[in-house]
């Protein structure tokens, strides 16, 4: 048992929107938003609230979604990270993307990639059958223009689609 | 926030030896941690990471039909267990009303218990008074706003709640808290583990520095059980006032015995123990049921703001009983 190396600054390697990034010396308080947004240009999650209160930092880690402004990069290190510019594949938007785009899922779009991000992991739990499961599993998802009815039918959507996939 | 060092540590021995140094503080979930470092409520030299601490992230029945739950097992995956869900129904509720999906995606069921009160004067960015910010400097809330403050167990010093849902069920569940630390580790009842003020202001459990919860056990199955959970926003909010409540009935559809704790109205889960003996061998509908649960509020002493939060209080212990009891009046 070796003691454990204490340093306020710290190297790491994550998987990023499926790229290996390597950054060295990293300020130990740096949360994995900042990370993003400072370190890496991915200015999609975006700094609502940075308490947790708000949902729009909100990122797949490990495959499963979470507040980025909650996590410190540093605990972080070695994992995969997911956020909203790594959802469209060969050029094409994601399905929940295009689902809220066919809804107006939105007003102002603050919001929007972190309910995006969070309605992907809302689909791929189950819990997106109905409206009142939606409600209660994207609440941590706050959309100050309340462009709730229509997110909610963008989610149910996309749900839907996902079940019942068009031919290609 | 203050300049802090961070290490990782990956066995229990290791983490150990780390927090118990002066001026380090365990980083588990973060979901709370993170907010304390930003507005200063914690300010600590060293940060370690135990996040990733082999075989405290694992659920076990246990021999006699309980259940231990590693301390690092994350909130929403406590609620996915099956066990818990057949068997414990009323702590997957409580976590289920918790936070949002992603904080419970991080947010750990041992650290959940550490969840410091969400009174608007300990967590004010400018400085107020609060005596556990600053001790001797007064409490705020008692001077000031009062309507999301304690029934029971308050003194002039102090007059917050504890806010954890899982903690309300856990009370109610009589689970035990199992730590570790460099003397060895002991089992505290989840309904001793928080301190009132009366005790002393200066901490909020009875964890000593260094002490680290190793894990969450649970005693016999308790299949009628339920949450309640009332609060100004149907999802994503804290209680106003919360019950869980579990019920074993005999042949005849009478209370065997029941449990039913209270949470957001005092610094710890409210157990209504005196309400419990009553209501044995009266029908979950009796309404001598809700003679006996009116008479654990009438002993609520609460502060003047927050009265109101007594009739909601007992509406949700009588709701929590009879979902518990699967009665609906």
């Amino acid at each position: 048992m070796s003691a454990p190396q204490f340093a306020d600054h710290v190297d790491l390697r994550l998987r990023v929107n499926g790229v290996v990034r390597a950054l060295d010396r990293i300020d130990a308080r740096v949360s994995l938003l900042d990370l993003l947004r400072e370190h890496l240009e991915l200015t999609g999650a975006k700094k609502g609230c940075n308490h947790g209160e708000c949902g729009a930092c909100t990122v797949l880690l490990d495959g499963h979604r979470v507040n980025g402004c909650m996590v410190l990069a540093a605990a972080a290190d070695g994992r995969e990270v997911v956020t909203v510019e790594g959802l469209a594949s060969d050029g094409q938007l994601h399905a929940v993307q295009r689902a809220f785009i066919e809804h107006d899922a939105f007003q102002c779009g603050f919001c929007t990639p972190g309910q995006v991000i969070s309605a992907v992991a809302c689909i791929s739990e189950g819990h997106a059958t109905e409206e009142r499961e939606i409600r209660e599993w994207m609440s941590g998802n706050i959309c100050r223009c309340s462009s709730y009815p229509q997110i909610v039918e963008a989610v149910k959507a996309a749900a839907a689609a996902e079940n019942n996939p068009p031919p290609r | 926030m203050k300049p802090f060092a961070y290490a990782r540590v990956t066995t229990l021995e290791d983490a150990l030896a780390a927090a118990r140094e002066p001026g380090t503080v365990v980083l588990a979930g973060g979901t709370e941690l993170l907010n304390w470092l930003r507005l200063g409520i914690s300010g600590p030299d060293r940060l370690v990471d135990i996040s990733r601490v082999a075989g405290l992230d694992r659920i076990e029945r246990l021999p006699g039909g309980g259940l231990r739950i590693g301390a690092l097992v994350r909130l929403n995956h406590v609620a996915a267990d099956e066990d818990v869900e057949r068997d414990w129904p009323v702590l997957r509720e409580a976590i289920h009303r918790s936070a949002s999906a992603q904080l419970r995606n991080l947010a750990t069921i041992g650290a959940n218990l550490l969840q410091k009160t969400r009174c608007p004067y300990f967590r004010s960015e400018d400085s107020a008074p609060c005596n556990r910010r600053v001790p001797g400097s007064g409490c705020g809330a008692r001077q000031g706003h009062d309507e999301r403050h304690a029934l029971f167990g308050w003194t002039e010093d102090c007059i917050a709640t504890q806010p954890s849902d899982p903690a309300v069920a856990l009370a109610a569940l009589d689970a035990q808290v199992v730590t570790r630390s460099a003397s060895g580790g002991r089992r505290i009842a989840v309904t001793d583990f928080h301190v009132l003020p009366a005790d002393g202001v200066d901490r909020d459990t009875v964890l000593e520095h260094g002490e680290l919860i190793e894990a969450i056990e649970l005693g016999a199955p308790a299949p009628r059980s339920a949450y309640v959970k009332v609060r100004e926003r149907e999802s994503y909010e804290y209680a106003l006032a919360s019950a869980a409540a579990t019920v074993e009935l005999d042949d005849g559809g009478r209370i065997e015995s029941a449990r039913i704790a209270l949470g957001s109205v005092a610094l710890r889960p409210w157990r209504l123990t005196e309400a419990e003996h009553r209501i044995a061998g009266l029908a979950p509908d009796d309404p001598a049921v809700t003679a006996a649960l009116a008479a654990a509020l009438e002993q609520a002493h609460p502060v003047p703001g927050s009265a109101y939060k007594i009739a909601i209080a007992r509406g949700a212990a009588r709701r929590a009983l009879m979902t518990a009891a699967e009665v609906h009046p």
